[in-house]
């Protein structure tokens, strides 16, 4: 990582640690880590697996935000994909093809979104909230209205199996967080995601291909929607259309706001997303260690959100600065009075 | 005097805006205030309306010295401003635009019969006689110029400020707003006049303020002062005076390039023919809303054309887009820079090579080594002027932000550029680079057709121009037949007859 890509995710890199710190004011246990049957456990293990699906999310969604458009679907997505899968392991197709079937609809429902967005121009807002509506209908239409269960134990692993003494969703976040970057960097499609966030109309001009480009970023959010569908399905062994990824868009957009991406498009950090879903789950892991009752957990955490958000402000920075070089140049000036 | 400064100066970290000006304006005075980007005049005029306060020097409006800390004092104390994108309600409607904030109340409510009728005495002290129940943002940015205007002086009365008040109106228009602008001189006002066009300036100034660096250069009559005069004024240097006042190098005939027959669409434009020769210079004139920049869409794919066809010397070319049309060996820097040219937030050097990594592919990324390369090579080579490669574009000045759009299109190495109004916006000293890089793309054979609304520019790169007129091509001037008097005959000629 160079020094630049540092110096942008050092807020997010702060502000996580300042929680961790606050949170261990609380419960000192919470960054220990013991070794149980080859496997890691504690509370921090725990936040590096509970952020799984919102980090995944994260992922495609800084995608999205920053083509300036948004994806409010994909909680929707998420439930279709778990609902898929579980019903084709059941059905006995075994899990290859479960897990095909379940990220094809993931593609499927990115496309829906991406020839709304890029092809017929309607708002992402609104060409997303169509999905969000009717997706969980077509979950339940799945599911028929039940929650449908399995016990395909390789199926399981992916919700809550242990790899290198990581839990597997951990290393999926991870593994998909930095592939996502790499291919975002070491090709030019980073640099053309965010011209077509700027300014859709003069990349067109210089012969961006912004509708493929929009397509693909939308069926790129659906692919980690099923991703994230499939890990919370497999979690509790069953596909719960009415609960499966429920408000976790808004959770993934806030992680994508608190990584410092602007929801008007453009520059885009996907370190700094990932890091925005870790900051969320130490907070939610963190209000209910800290021993609260459960009923205060929702406006502590606005709370905290609304402290980093105010703490990462531009303008609360610009002002930051001033005041540090003012200072910096009052201690000058009376350096230099002192002889 | 109703407006007297002395020495004002104004400092902001790292650079004096204004150093030590002095500036007169009398009652009854149209003033111009002249100078190139970042020579002063919009801090100065800030200044003047609060929106900075001064570092140092005095203000005085009547006699009485004055020191406004926002616009609305300024307006209170008498000195009102109309910018170039009119600072007023477009989804209210005209009375209530120009009523805002006073209006006449009955009972504690607002009285809207004597709002209206209010409203249309003032505007016919304008000779402006429109409906002012409807919404201002229906009627065209000359009108609305002339509402904000009697806004302004309804308000203050004193000293009106006029900055830019022309950059989006046509000839027609502009005229319209010049006949306000000197009844309103003739009441008493002392009025502020900012732009770009020097022939407006001729034309409406009584006096002329040249600013350079922040520095007053000169106040004089306009009558004593001859258009080079000015002109050195503000640059502090002799304008090379061929590149703009003579003719282009004769090329002799050009073999032909690209043939487009009877390409249009309805609506839009009328099908035209039009050949482009290699290495040549075609010029596109005629007023604002004429269809010059609509026909340039069409010959980039940006609009389908209905009808019509283009064709090289391996055949008939698809033109269904931007891309296919880059695919041709086109190129299109468009008019409006800000939201058709330049990405904003990306860097210099991303902007330069947007077009090209695009024609690769995301796949084939250009290697780093190779991106830093072609940038400075083209801020060397079209002299843009940028503290660094990696500046976002959105930072640099209008002129710089042309010359990086033109620079993308030179990385991709095209054969046929189009150039929507080349150099609007863009102080002068800019404005004769571009027209020299032109003469230079054109010696290297590349074919060009500029799209202006400035007949000198036409007159100094054409080795052909096309008049249009009413969105039809309606005259072809070659060789000789160019020449300022020839185009505007030409878009005369068949001005008043029926389309």
């Amino acid at each position: 990582m160079t020094g630049t890509a540092l110096k942008r995710i050092a807020p997010q890199l702060l502000a996580l640690a300042a929680l961790v710190g606050l949170v261990s004011l609380f419960y000192p246990g919470f960054l220990s880590v013991s070794v149980n049957d080859g496997r890691l456990v504690g509370p921090a293990i725990d936040v590096l697996k509970r952020s799984a699906p919102v980090a995944i999310l994260a992922v495609g969604m800084t995608l999205v935000i920053a083509t300036r458009g948004i994806d409010l679907s994909v909680g929707a997505t998420m439930a279709i994909c778990g609902a898929v899968a579980a019903y084709a392991v059941s059905a006995g197709t075994g899990l290859p093809v479960a897990l095909a079937l379940a990220i094809g609809a993931g593609l499927l429902a990115g496309l829906w979104n991406g020839v709304l967005v890029a092809l017929v121009g309607v708002q992402p807002f609104v060409a997303t909230l169509i999905l969000m509506t009717a997706g969980r209908g077509i979950a339940q239409l799945i599911t028929e209205g039940r929650i449908l269960t399995f016990t395909d134990p390789a199926f399981a692993f992916v919700g809550s199996g242990t790899l290198w003494g990581l839990p597997f969703p951990a290393w999926l976040w991870l593994a998909l967080a930095v592939l996502t970057a790499l291919v975002m960097r070491r090709t030019a499609l980073g640099m053309l995601v965010e011209s077509i966030g700027i300014n859709r109309r003069a990349s067109a001009l210089a012969g961006v291909n912004a509708v493929v480009l929009l397509i693909a970023v939308y069926m790129a959010m659906g692919f980690c929607a099923a991703l994230a569908g499939l890990v919370v399905t497999a979690d509790i062994r069953g596909a719960d259309a009415n609960n499966a990824g429920l408000w976790l868009e808004l959770d993934a957009i806030l992680a994508v706001v608190i990584g410092g991406n602007s929801l008007l498009g453009g520059r885009f950090s996907i370190a700094a997303s990932v890091i925005g879903a870790l900051i969320i789950q130490t907070i939610t892991i963190g209000i209910r260690l800290a021993g609260f009752p459960s009923e205060y957990n929702l406006v502590i955490k606005a709370v905290l959100v609304v402290v980093i958000l105010v703490l990462q402000s531009p303008r609360i920075a610009a002002e930051w600065r001033y005041w540090r070089d003012e200072a910096r140049r009052k201690r000058e000036a009376e350096g230099k009075g002192t002889p | 005097m109703v407006l007297s400064i002395r020495s004002l100066t104004k400092i902001f970290p790292g650079t004096r805006a204004l150093d030590g000006v002095d500036f007169d304006l009398r009652a009854g005075e149209v003033h111009a205030l002249l100078g190139e980007n970042g020579a002063g005049k919009s801090t100065l005029i800030k200044c003047l309306t609060g929106a900075y306060q001064r570092s140092a020097g005095t203000v005085r409006l009547d006699g009485a010295e004055i020191a406004p800390t926002s616009t609305v004092e300024a307006q209170d104390l008498g000195i009102g401003t109309v910018y170039q994108e009119v600072n007023l309600l477009p989804n209210l409607t005209v009375a209530q635009n120009l009523m805002f904030g006073r209006e006449p109340r009955r009972f504690g409510l607002i009285d809207h019969r004597s709002l209206r009728a209010e409203a249309r005495r003032l505007l016919a002290e304008y000779g402006l006689d429109i409906d002012v129940d409807r919404d201002l943002g229906s009627y065209s940015v000359a009108v609305r110029q002339i509402v904000a205007i009697a806004r302004a002086v309804a308000l203050s009365g004193k000293v009106l400020i006029l900055d830019e008040p022309t950059a989006s109106l046509d000839a027609r228009e502009v005229q319209m707003l010049f006949k306000v602008v000197r009844g309103l001189r003739d009441r008493g006002l002392g009025i502020i006049f900012v732009s770009h066009f020097l022939d407006q300036v001729f034309d409406l100034c009584d006096r002329v303020t040249v600013l350079r660096n922040g520095r007053h250069v000169v106040t004089t009559e306009t009558d004593a002062l001859d258009r080079m005069a000015l002109i050195e004024h503000m640059l502090g240097r002799t304008l090379r005076d061929e590149v703009l006042h003579n003719p282009p190098p004769d090329r002799g005939p050009r073999p032909e390039m690209l043939r487009f027959t009877g390409i249009g669409r309805r609506g839009v434009v009328e099908p035209f023919d039009l050949t482009i020769g290699k290495g040549e210079v075609v010029g596109l004139a005629g007023l604002l809303g004429s269809g010059r920049t609509e026909s340039a869409e069409l010959l980039f794919g940006l609009r389908p054309a209905q009808t019509g066809e283009a064709r090289d010397e391996s055949g008939k070319l698809d033109l269904p887009g931007p891309r296919a049309a880059i695919g041709h060996g086109f190129g299109f820097a468009p008019e409006d820079r800000k939201t058709d040219g330049i990405v904003a937030d990306l860097s210099l050097r991303e902007n330069i090579l947007l077009g090209l990594q695009a024609r690769r592919g995301w796949m084939r990324p250009i290697p780093r080594a190779e991106q830093n390369r072609l940038a400075d090579d083209y801020i060397r080579r079209l002299d843009i002027r940028t503290s660094g490669k990696e500046k976002p574009i959105g930072e640099l000045s209008g002129g710089n932000q042309q010359k990086a759009v033109l620079a993308r299109w030179l990385a991709m190495n095209p054969r046929f550029l189009i150039l929507d109004e080349p150099t609007r916006g863009i102080d002068v000293g800019a404005h004769a680079e571009i027209l020299h890089l032109i003469h230079d793309l054109v010696d290297q054979g590349l074919s060009i057709l500029v799209i202006s609304s400035e007949l000198d520019e036409l007159l100094a790169v054409s080795n052909r121009v096309i008049v249009l007129r009413d969105r039809r091509h309606v005259a072809e001037l070659t060789g000789a037949a160019i020449s300022g008097e020839g185009i505007m005959r030409a878009i005369a000629a068949t001005e008043g007859a029926p389309a």
